[in-house]
């Protein structure tokens, strides 16, 4: 790539350590995303996968390292070893450039599925409602949930469910979109509707981070895989190369077991 | 019938102190239980330990010597005594003493919603006002519509201990009536009365429930 890889630095973390208690689930973990790149986060349970991504949205906060978004900062560490987050003012400006998509899916249930979808706009960015009820159908035709759009949450199938979330954060237009494992709570027959609408994302140039258990996914649609263990990354590689020749034993181990 | 037609008067007269009575108290405590129960779960240590412990004095007590408190005593303790009327310190006592039961349902209600609706608010960019006011607290209201409806109730009938400040409420209107005539039937006609008012009120809340059920958690 020749272009200037300043420019196209979203996400730059460097040495993220997080504690809870007396257990320590990151121990120093460094990742650079670049613009319209799909990254693939795997490794076994406990490996602190989940952890790192929620850092990087503020859901935890980390005790040293740092967390830059597109050029600004979210939290520093001084030389002295002490962490800094910005004002929370900054913090929830920063992290609005992200979208993420849980686990189990966090919707809204006293809201409609276009009301979960225009609730943050309405409320966080102050439009009006027939500015951005059109584009949330949009986004909804998108997903291929057009025709449920007056139903409620507790209507959907799961995979419909995952569906909604991933419209209701694209509806804030974020720059990038954070997945922690979104089909782990999904019947096996409903996770192909979420991941078909990931890899649509993904060949629209979306910056993504992916944590996922789906091994075919994170080989056929992701451009890099990283292998976390023990809160640390042991390999981080284009994921063909990644799944095709496992270079540390712990990666391999792993993706013994898994495929 | 023509002594029903004598002694209604007394009674509806009766029912009307214990209606302003219930009404100004729900309409108070309940916005001061939500303040309350919100200062409760807040992360200010200091102020939420202060919540706990006003409320364990006020659901330790009863309210029939907190309302004796108000009325009698507190013109006696310095700096914040001031003499109250009977009906001021009855409305007084029955805000302090049900705003303290109404913060726990409402805490419970509050506690009860997953910590996820808080991690779907704030990754779309609520603030914690934002989404309490539009996330957490509208889908509190209808978990606690059951534990509010039966405190609402028995706020209908506690109002009959106001009669300790000489208040001339539904019961004591009727028990003035019997004292006066030896017969028990203005008693029926007061249970009558407060029957009436909690089917209202059982109705209300069952309607709002209706309205609720067009989504599950």
């Amino acid at each position: 790539m020749m272009t200037s890889p300043v420019n196209r630095l979203m996400i730059r973390a460097a040495d993220v350590h997080k504690s809870f208690g007396p257990v320590e689930v990151l121990k120093g973990v460094s990742l650079d995303v670049d613009k319209g790149e799909v990254i693939a986060v795997i490794g076994p349970s406990g490996s602190g996968k989940s952890t790192f991504l929620r850092c990087l949205i503020h859901l935890e906060t980390i005790h040293r390292g740092s967390i830059t978004i597109e050029g600004e900062p979210l939290v520093t560490t001084d030389p002295q070893g002490h962490c800094h987050y910005v004002p929370d003012v900054d913090i929830r400006r920063v992290c609005r450039k992200m979208g993420m998509v849980f686990q189990h899916f966090n919707l809204f249930p006293h809201l409609t599925v276009l009301q979960n979808i225009i609730e943050a706009p309405l409320t966080v960015k102050g439009m009006r409602a027939d500015e951005i009820v059109p584009k949330a159908e949009a986004l909804l035709r998108k997903v291929g949930l057009f025709d449920k759009r007056n139903a409620y949450p507790s209507r959907l199938s799961g995979g419909q469910k995952q569906r909604v979330a991933i419209a209701r954060a694209l509806a804030m237009e974020p720059d990038i979109m954070l997945f922690d494992e979104p089909t782990s709570a999904l019947d096996p027959e409903l996770t192909g509707e979420v991941l078909n609408t990931m890899r649509a994302l993904a060949e629209e140039r979306m910056t993504m981070i992916v944590v996922t258990h789906e091994m075919a996914f994170a080989r056929e649609v992701a451009g890099r895989a990283v292998f976390m263990d023990g809160g640390v990354i042991v390999e981080s590689r284009p994921a063909r190369d990644l799944f095709a020749a496992p270079e540390h034993p712990r990666t391999q181990a792993f993706l013994e077991k898994m495929l | 019938m023509n002594y029903l037609a004598d002694i209604l008067p007394a009674l509806l007269e009766g029912s009307g102190v214990t209606l302003q009575v219930f009404l100004i108290t729900f309409v108070l405590a309940v916005p001061l239980g939500l303040a309350l129960a919100l200062i409760r779960i807040s992360r200010f240590a200091l102020l939420s330990t202060l919540v706990n412990g006003y409320i364990w004095l006020m659901r330790g007590t009863p309210l029939m010597l907190q309302m004796l408190f108000i009325y009698f005593a507190l013109p006696f303790i310095p700096v914040i005594g001031v003499r109250l009327p009977d009906f001021p310190s009855a409305i007084v006592a029955f805000v302090l003493n049900y705003s303290a039961y109404f913060a726990e349902i409402f805490r419970a209600g509050i506690q009860s919603i997953d910590r996820g609706q808080y991690e779907g608010a704030k990754v779309l960019g609520l603030t914690y006002p934002q989404t309490m006011r539009r996330i957490v607290l509208p889908q509190v209201l209808k978990r606690i519509l059951p534990p509010m409806s039966n405190e609402t109730i028995t706020l209908v009938k506690d109002t009959s201990l106001i009669y300790v400040l000489a208040m001339n409420d539904l019961l004591r209107a009727a028990r003035g009536i019997v004292q006066r005539d030896f017969t028990t039937m203005p008693f029926v006609v007061a249970a009558a009365f407060y029957l009436l008012m909690t089917l209202v009120l059982t109705y209300g809340f069952q309607r709002l429930e209706k309205k609720y059920a067009v989504y599950d958690d």
